[in-house]
């Protein structure tokens, strides 16, 4: 049964319809336990939003992404990107603004979102952010990507991480993939929402 | 009565059934500034999410040029003491054009300070100046780790600057934090809103 108010539907085939339901959608999430990576498979959303949450290396080590156009068989999307990062230590003796060197120009290999530092892996420690592309399927255009990353530096930092930059394909992309440099990505959970 | 479409319910005991997907950003409530010495949050950040966005819109001083200032509790709001480490980068342009800057303030940034963080300086209190931007802190209930956030404010300098402020760090406390603070370094919040969002699990 369907509900059509004054020509707009509001229900039908056992759904609210989209269009009532918000600007966000969660389209899917991801909880890691000793995984070597976490993949999710984009879509038709114009726009996709990632919210990573206590994302736990099993080692010290950089917390990156890649996209894939061939449905995650490759992830080697060429990419060209800048990045910056702020940083004050524990100690009260070390802070600072800089240009990070974790940038790429055409590079198809991972991109770090941890700045070029590791996210260390006391108990407590972890990665947090937030990542956004753009028109990921779009085969007009390059695909723009900014992200913003918190994390607990090894040695005891304090560090925010800006990167942003493109994806300098038009394919469309049709996969992400989180992992760490080295070792697996121990705990934590990784959002994947939708807007139109 | 209920409703049941395709053979799913919708809608039934006056409410949406929980399983109706009602959109990722679900409004917990609205903090409202007027003449106030501290805007408070004490409840609605629990365990419930693990991402919470803090949306500032107009948050307007009643005295001029002072600071925006943020602290949060593990005790309900009982305390506003929490252990933080945090980074603070800025920038800014002046109306008239005579200057700009990218930086650093290390004046600004905590290393296990427990006192109010600074998220901003010289706020402006003309009637058209404020501060807006959002806060997304990452699950606040956690038992194990430290409790990221960040910040990104845009305000009025009273110096008629358009000025931003990235502040970010952690809560240097494995407590879950279950309210927070928001205040002036001097004189009341006049005005402005403070609205708390959860984001779907």
């Amino acid at each position: 049964m369907g509900l059509i108010s004054n020509g707009t539907t509001i229900f039908d085939n056992g759904a609210v319809s989209s269009s009532l339901t918000g600007g966000l959608v969660l389209v899917s999430s991801a909880t890691a336990s000793s995984s070597a990576s976490i993949e999710f498979t984009l879509g038709s959303y114009n726009i996709y939003k990632f919210f990573y949450i206590n994302v736990h290396p099993g080692t010290e080590s950089k917390f990156q992404f890649n996209l894939s156009t061939d449905s995650g068989s490759n992830y080697n999307v060429t990419k060209t990107t800048t990045s910056w990062r702020t940083f004050f230590n524990e100690a009260g003796n070390d802070t600072g603004l800089s240009y990070a060197d974790n940038d790429l120009s055409q590079g198809t290999g991972p991109q770090v979102l941890s700045a070029s530092n590791s996210v260390g892996a006391d108990n407590d420690q972890a990665c947090c952010g937030h990542l956004t592309i753009y028109n990921a399927a779009s085969t007009t255009f390059s695909k723009h990507f900014q992200a913003e990353t918190q994390f607990s530096h090894l040695s005891d930092y304090a560090v925010r991480d800006f990167v942003a930059g493109y994806a300098n394909t038009t394919s469309a992309l049709t996969n992400i993939q989180f992992t760490f440099a080295s070792g697996n990505i121990d705990a934590g959970k990784i959002l994947m929402f939708g807007i139109n | 009565m209920a409703v049941i479409s395709n053979g799913t319910t919708l809608i039934d005991n006056g409410a949406l059934d929980a399983a109706v997907s009602t959109g990722a950003l679900t409004l917990i409530s609205t903090s409202t500034a007027s003449s106030s010495s501290s805007v408070s949050i004490t409840s609605g950040i629990s365990s419930s999410y693990d991402t919470y966005i803090f949306e500032f819109t107009n948050i307007h001083p009643a005295t001029n040029n002072v600071n925006f200032l943020f602290n949060m509790s593990t005790d309900s709001g009982s305390n506003y003491n929490v252990s933080k480490v945090t980074t603070a980068m800025y920038s800014y342009n002046a109306e008239g054009g005579t200057g700009f800057e990218l930086g650093h303030n290390n004046g600004l940034t905590l290393s296990n300070g427990t006192g109010n963080q600074t998220l901003l300086g010289s706020l402006g209190s003309d009637a058209d100046q404020s501060v807006s931007g959002y806060l997304v802190m990452y699950e606040p209930s956690s038992t194990t780790m430290v409790k990221h956030f960040q910040f990104r404010l845009n305000y009025h300098n009273q110096a008629d600057y358009t000025q931003e402020y990235w502040v970010s760090g952690y809560g240097n406390t494995t407590s879950a934090v279950n309210a927070v603070t928001f205040s002036m370094s001097s004189g009341n919040i006049d005005s402005g809103t403070i609205k708390l969002y959860g984001v779907a699990n």
